[in-house]
């Protein structure tokens, strides 16, 4: 059955006007996109542009506020991602949907068994099973008895896509395919993309790497702060432009000034050739007066390097040197000693502890420093007894008192407090992630100029932060991560371009493509 | 409105001081007031100064277990294990001692040193295996008793030696006003002072509760979590040792003398206001969860209510507190 399903005008499916509201946020803003059969299709935009929500509304798991969404010319509603994938329309995500302890046939067939006199019936499932790899052409390399667990993250992939298949979908989509993917696995992937090609079904795929989607898709939806920037043919683009629609808006943010270059000291903290499970080759100086800012996509290693600074996820090879001494860092209590500090990503989950008050959370990394039977002081330490309302102030916490418990701040003042917490010891590095991720603009301007100040007074920041305006207004220096590598650093102002270059995995050497973005800047 | 920031303590007005005062009163006082009286009421001799007295060496090794158990859940941990333990002490108390009154040091030490090490295989259980603390300290539950009985061959053995069951049973005398105060009583008051102590105003204590609340954040702001955790069952083991040492004064040298205790511990501290999963309570509102829970108990009895609904309220308690908790959890 060699059925060849040639482009036609009509598109298999169609998302029309969608608008998605998140508390807070506008997640899509009127979107618009046809989806042709036989046609493979990328979506790309920054972190939060609204790429994944709009695979999310196509495949079910979310209902969209406005718009309509369109399968074969009919107004489809799915209530459910189950309704959608038995109309034809499957979403395959980046963390697998599979049972690791079961066999292939099983994951396919999840469910919908074939039976026998109301038993399983093995062979038939096997059968069925063996007929869907055939499709896919893996039915050498895969075996219907294997237990999941056994194959490698490429072929589970090839299940899941079997999975989909077995459905008989005429829309697959799929969320950064590749990104767990070695390059040896990415072109099965590449020759899986074709097959299905050619079987006349409709390929979406959400990709954070460039290069991948000019090798493979027929066209490219580029969406920006969720909304709609275009939808182009690769053959009519190259690189620079699509990294330009995807990033250049209109800088309406304040940011403190940067630093002089005399307001830069020495070298406090340095790692050579750091690695460990997430990281390779890190090369990275932090020095005294200077904010380093940090970007990268997601999944890029960003928070890994914060994490593996701060002996969260310690470095397992290099040389990390503080104050030009070698010193591992091996957990966070001894980078504390080291006056370090991390204000972390995930306030809720890393940060604060709800039920205590401000007080007990500003005081916890002093009093992590103290024997354990030591007598508390209400306000401070020994040495400084009134660390609470000295900190409280330099924060600008607004609260009804300290004995306040932290769960009823706000979100920027919960901060505050997270931010008072890693003042308190006399920190000389602090490691930022997401500083201003989820709080209101008042309270992100004044952390930012609170960053600033700190790194006046001498701190050594590094800053990692998923927004670029934030990174371009805030970082003295900039540090681009991509596959959990430093692929470049850039001087202060460097544009959102010259970022995204980096951050999509054009390593330096790259230099045809960051040519044709800088000639395209212009 | 946005520019009120941290009022000074003093600025807020002394009829919302005395308000917020009062409203700091942890529930389970009046509680355990209004319970207490409502037994009063039914057998006035219970609320003369004997009667309480009395009633307060009863309670004393539940007082001492509800501490214990306070500092575990605090931290985000159960210990049922604490039940086994004072079973263990009772019946290993007897065969140590061996009715020579001499051996009485001997015996203590070696009984504490169990503890300690009873609530140090719990501590690395938990914190090095990664096995949930209530799956953990069931094991040990078991296990331990299996091991009291083995220890003694299968049945008790031997007697306590006089001397060892003053703890429980004896009296201070003559003291001044009541002539005679009970010795478990002066146990429970030092436990409960010592403990409250440590909860209260030391570093451990915060980090317990600091532990207790979020986890992740307490190991990145550089809390030793695995200490403080192990730490945590050592205490309440150590609690339970002298709960076991003051219950071989009541009773005999049996197999149940430690039975459900665990559960009641739990929920004594549960009404003082611990709360399940982690983050939160303190000593003395413990200790008074634990008076009311044994003075609900005698309520009950005086009733006329069969054993079955102690049972039934220590459930509902306990799996109210669960709820609540669970509940509280969701909300953030």
């Amino acid at each position: 059955m060699t059925r060849e399903n040639k482009p036609t005008n009509e598109p298999v499916m169609e998302v029309r006007n969608i608008t998605k509201e998140f508390p807070g946020v506008k997640a899509l803003d009127d979107v618009s996109v046809k989806f042709y059969p036989g046609e493979v299709h990328a979506v790309v935009g920054e972190n939060g542009a609204g790429k994944s929500t709009l695979m999310k509304v196509m495949a079910g798991a979310y209902i969209a506020d406005e718009g309509d969404v369109l399968l074969q010319g009919e107004k489809v509603q799915f209530p459910h991602p189950q309704v959608a994938q038995e109309q034809g329309v499957s979403i395959i995500y980046q963390e697998l949907n599979l049972l690791p302890e079961r066999t292939v046939a099983q994951n396919i067939f999840l469910g919908r068994e074939p039976s026998r006199f109301g038993l399983v019936d093995s062979r038939a499932l096997n059968e069925a099973t063996l007929d869907v790899l055939e499709r896919l052409d893996s039915e050498d390399t895969i075996s219907p008895s294997a237990m999941l667990n056994t194959l490698s993250v490429a072929e589970q992939q090839i299940v899941e896509i079997a999975k989909a298949i077995s459905f008989d979908s005429k829309v697959l989509i799929m969320d950064e395919p590749t990104a767990a993917l070695s390059s040896n696995e990415v072109d099965i992937l590449v020759r899986l993309v074709e097959r299905l090609k050619a079987r006349g079904i409709a390929l979406i795929f959400i990709s954070h790497r460039l290069k991948e989607v000019f090798d493979l898709a027929d066209k490219i939806t580029v969406l920006k702060d969720g909304q709609l920037v275009d939808t182009v043919n690769p053959k009519d683009v190259n690189t620079g432009d699509v990294i330009h629609m995807m990033v250049g808006r209109e800088l309406n943010q304040f940011f403190p000034p940067l630093a002089e270059p005399g307001d830069i000291g020495d070298t406090v903290l340095s790692i050579s050739d750091g690695a460990n499970d997430f990281l390779k080759n890190i090369n990275l100086e932090l020095r005294a007066g200077e904010i380093v800012g940090v970007s990268g996509l997601q999944g890029s290693g960003r928070t890994e390097l914060a994490e593996a600074l701060f002996g969260a996820e310690p470095f397992k090879q290099g040389t990390l040197e503080i104050n030009g001494l070698n010193t591992p860092v091996r957990s966070p209590a001894q980078a504390i000693k080291l006056n370090m500090g991390f204000v972390t990503e995930d306030r809720k989950s890393q940060g604060i502890f709800p039920n205590q008050s401000l007080r007990d959370n500003m005081l916890v990394t002093v009093r992590a420093l103290q024997r354990l039977l030591a007598q508390v002081k209400r306000d401070g330490v020994r040495k400084n007894p009134d660390l609470v309302p000295t900190l409280g102030e330099q924060v600008d916490v607004r609260a009804s008192g300290y004995d306040q418990e932290v769960q009823y701040l706000s979100g920027g003042n919960q901060q505050k407090v997270v931010l008072a917490k890693w003042l308190a010891p006399d920190t000389e590095v602090l490691i930022f992630d997401e500083p201003t991720r989820g709080i209101d603009v008042e309270a992100k301007a004044s952390i930012h100029e609170m960053i600033r100040d700190l790194a006046k007074q001498g701190a050594a920041i590094m800053m990692v932060s998923s927004e670029l305006p934030e990174i371009v207004g805030m970082s003295d220096r900039i540090i681009v991560m991509w596959d959990g590598t430093i692929t470049g650093e850039l001087p202060a102002k460097s544009s959102e371009a010259e970022i995204m270059v980096l951050a999509t995995g054009y390593e330096n050497g790259d230099k045809k493509d960051a040519e044709l973005v800088m000639e395209s800047k212009s | 409105m946005a520019n009120v920031t941290v009022q000074s303590e003093k600025e807020v007005s002394w009829l919302r001081q005395a308000w917020a005062r009062i409203r700091k009163i942890h529930p389970v006082f009046p509680v355990f007031l209004i319970v207490f009286l409502a037994v009063g009421y039914l057998n006035p001799k219970f609320i003369e100064p004997n009667g309480i007295l009395i009633f307060l060496r009863r309670a004393a090794p539940l007082g001492i277990l509800a501490v214990g158990q306070l500092f575990v859940l605090a931290a985000g941990g159960f210990d049922l294990s604490v039940g086994s333990q004072v079973t263990f002490v009772v019946i290993g108390g007897a065969l140590l001692i061996n009715n020579d009154p001499e051996k009485l040091t001997y015996t203590l030490l070696v009984l504490y040193g169990i503890g300690i090490l009873v609530g140090l295989i719990n501590g690395l259980v938990v914190t090095f295996m990664k096995v949930p603390s209530f799956i953990a300290t069931l094991g040990m539950l078991l296990a331990l008793k299996g091991a009291g009985l083995y220890w003694t061959g299968g049945a008790p053995r031997g007697y306590l030696t006089d001397n060892f069951r003053q703890f429980g049973r004896g009296f201070l005398e003559p003291v001044p006003v009541v002539e005679r105060f009970p010795i478990a009583v002066v146990v429970l008051i030092v436990v409960v002072a010592i403990a409250a102590y440590i909860f209260h105003f030391t570093i451990f204590g915060r980090q317990i509760l600091a532990v207790g609340d979020n986890p992740v954040a307490a190991k990145l702001s550089g809390i030793n979590v695995r200490r403080v955790r192990i730490l945590t069952f050592i205490v309440s083991a150590l609690c339970a040792i002298t709960a076991g040492i003051l219950e071989g004064g009541f009773g005999g040298v049996n197999i149940i003398a430690g039975d459900g205790l665990e559960l009641q511990a739990i929920s004594a501290a549960v009404l003082g206001g611990a709360v399940l999963l982690g983050g939160r309570g303190a000593v003395l509102a413990a200790a008074a969860g634990a008076l009311t829970l044994e003075a609900l108990f005698n309520f009950l009895n005086l009733i006329g209510q069969p054993e079955g609904v102690r049972d039934v309220v220590q459930g509902l308690i306990i799996i109210g507190a669960v709820a609540y908790a669970a509940i509280n959890a969701r909300r953030r």
